[in-house]
């Protein structure tokens, strides 16, 4: 993959830890690259795989879901169920072809401003390895093959394609 | 239209098993009434019909067409097109044309890994390795055959649709009460729904028609149902089967688990689900009973297929909508 492809990755972030890590993180000026577009949710609980799906078929190269320390959520233990979730697709997304590092779970207090930029560097840089997703559902590429110009064409078809003739 | 015309009735199958056209002469003494009150003008399982009769048609002229199957192929789609310029109302008949249902699984392997499948395994005899042409020079002219598509699509994301119809099949009590309301309505005795919407089901989710009981109980492993002797009496999810009726639209009545085995999903997402899978993994997720990562995989090696424990039926119509390799050919 060439250097300057820049991967973007949504961050689902928890208002009560990791957001206000990454807060933390502005004000202290530490550096972190920007390629972390980041959403707020009350809690990691609240994040619904149907978002991870969402920004991955909308052309999110990556997704990185926060929280609170196990333990720590402040809806007692929301958490967990997020781990549970996570876990859960990660297993199905390998099913379709997705890497597990392009989605992460990272769990990030409020004053660990520091160590969640570490952890969102990392992430950029193992995603920047894996190239970008592109998943076609995201790009202009997906539903090409239906064009109604090529549907009608069945009867105009003098060649296979290749991979049929192989 | 003259006072002495009836209404224009189709039916079409695609990327389907036949099993609509079964479910749809299942609904009985009905048929007299589909008979009565339309006239069949193209339905291939019953009757000789050629497309080049469909394309001669006016557009709108057919009152109703139940499409099933998914789009598979370039004649699919060709067909899905010319049926929705030729139809009033064209309908979503069933799970393949609505969300892909088991042809739909293909869309996790390439087309070169299907065709590899289907005529190049162990198991089948061909020595010489023939495969598929799209033309062929036979001695009367050249022949072809419609291309073979990289996936499955849904009837919905080829052209505009009136009416989903779930299930596979649909259950026929079902069908008979859509043809019912379609007869009613074309005599001005009833309204049809709004455009979109799914008919001949339910608003909620197979666990509120299913009679076994729930207890909020949380479970230790998954198990597939032949390895116990399941309490007839409980939720199977809380037993540690793998039910899908949580995600899952009503409409069959609770078949499934009232018969002892877990729903699979045949009826497609629930009213407001927008991927189906993510709603079975919320549900499952809620189910376990481990807050430690390794325990928690453990547990889910009981899982041992979760993109076909959740998208059985709904892969081609899933946010995701195909696999890696059906869309990058490798
Ligand atoms: S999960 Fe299955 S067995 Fe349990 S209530 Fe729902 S449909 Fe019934
Ligand atoms: S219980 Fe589920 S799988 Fe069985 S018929 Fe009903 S919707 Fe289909
Ligand atoms: S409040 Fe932070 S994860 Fe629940």
């Amino acid at each position: 993959m060439s250097d300057t492809f820049e991967p973007v990755i949504i961050g689902f972030t928890c208002n009560w830890c990791s957001y206000r890590a990454a807060d933390l993180a502005g004000t202290a000026r530490v550096k972190y690259p920007p390629n972390v577009r980041l959403i707020r949710l009350m809690c990691s609980g609240r994040l619904d795989p149907t978002f991870v799906l969402h920004a991955l078929a909308n052309g999110a190269d990556a997704v990185m879901i926060t929280g609170c320390h196990p333990g720590e959520c402040h809806y007692i233990e929301q958490n967990y169920k997020a781990l549970r979730r996570f876990l859960l697709l990660r297993r199905t997304l390998a099913g379709m072809g997705i890497e597990p590092q392009r989605v992460q779970l990272v769990w990030a207090s409020a004053a660990e401003g520091a160590r969640l930029a570490e952890e969102i560097a990392r992430i950029v840089e193992e995603v920047r390895a894996l190239g970008p997703l592109h998943w076609p559902t995201s790009t202009d590429l997906y539903g090409k093959p239906f064009s109604e110009e090529e549907a009608f064409s069945v009867t105009k078809e003098t060649s296979a394609p290749a991979e049929v003739n192989a | 239209m003259s006072a002495n015309e009836k209404p224009k009735f189709a039916m079409y199958w695609a990327a389907a098993c036949g099993g609509c056209e079964i479910a749809v002469l299942n609904i009985g003494e009905k048929i007299l009434d589909v008979d009565a009150n339309f006239d069949v003008v193209f339905w291939p399982v019953a009757m000789d019909a050629k497309y080049k009769d469909v394309e001669a048609m006016p557009d709108g002229y057919i009152t109703l067409t139940l499409f099933n199957g998914g789009i598979r192929n370039k004649e699919n789609a060709e067909m899905a097109r010319l049926l929705r310029r030729k139809s009033k109302i064209l309908v979503s008949f069933g799970s393949c044309a609505s969300e892909g249902c088991i042809p739909g699984l293909a869309n996790l392997s390439s087309r070169q890994e299907i065709l590899d499948t289907a005529y190049g395994t162990l198991t089948t005899d061909n020595p010489d390795n023939i495969r598929p042409q799209y033309s062929y020079a036979a001695p009367e002219g050249e022949l072809h055959i419609p291309e073979f598509l990289p996936f499955v699509q849904t009837l919905d994301q080829i052209v505009p649709v009136d009416y989903y119809i779930p299930g596979c099949p649909p259950e026929s009590h079902q069908i008979g009460a859509v043809v019912d309301l379609v007869i009613q309505a074309l005599q001005g005795k009833a309204q049809l729904p709004p455009p979109g919407s799914v008919i001949g089901a339910g608003g909620s989710t197979v666990c509120d028609d299913c009679p076994r009981k729930r207890h909020e109980k949380k479970i230790k492993e998954f198990v597939r149902i032949q390895q116990i002797k399941p309490d007839p009496d409980l939720c199977l999810l809380e037993q540690g089967v793998p039910c899908n009726g949580p995600a899952t639209r009503n409409g069959c009545g609770a078949l499934c688990p009232q018969a002892g085995a877990q729903c699979i999903g045949c009826y497609g997402p629930a009213e407001g689900v927008t991927d189906y899978g993510a709603r079975l993994i919320t549900a499952f997720a809620s189910v376990i009973d481990a807050d430690d990562p390794q325990e928690i995989e453990r547990i889910l090696d009981g899982l041992p297929d979760p993109v076909g424990q959740f998208y059985r039926f709904n892969l081609a119509a899933s946010l995701l909508r195909a696999a890696k390799p059906a869309f990058t050919g490798k």
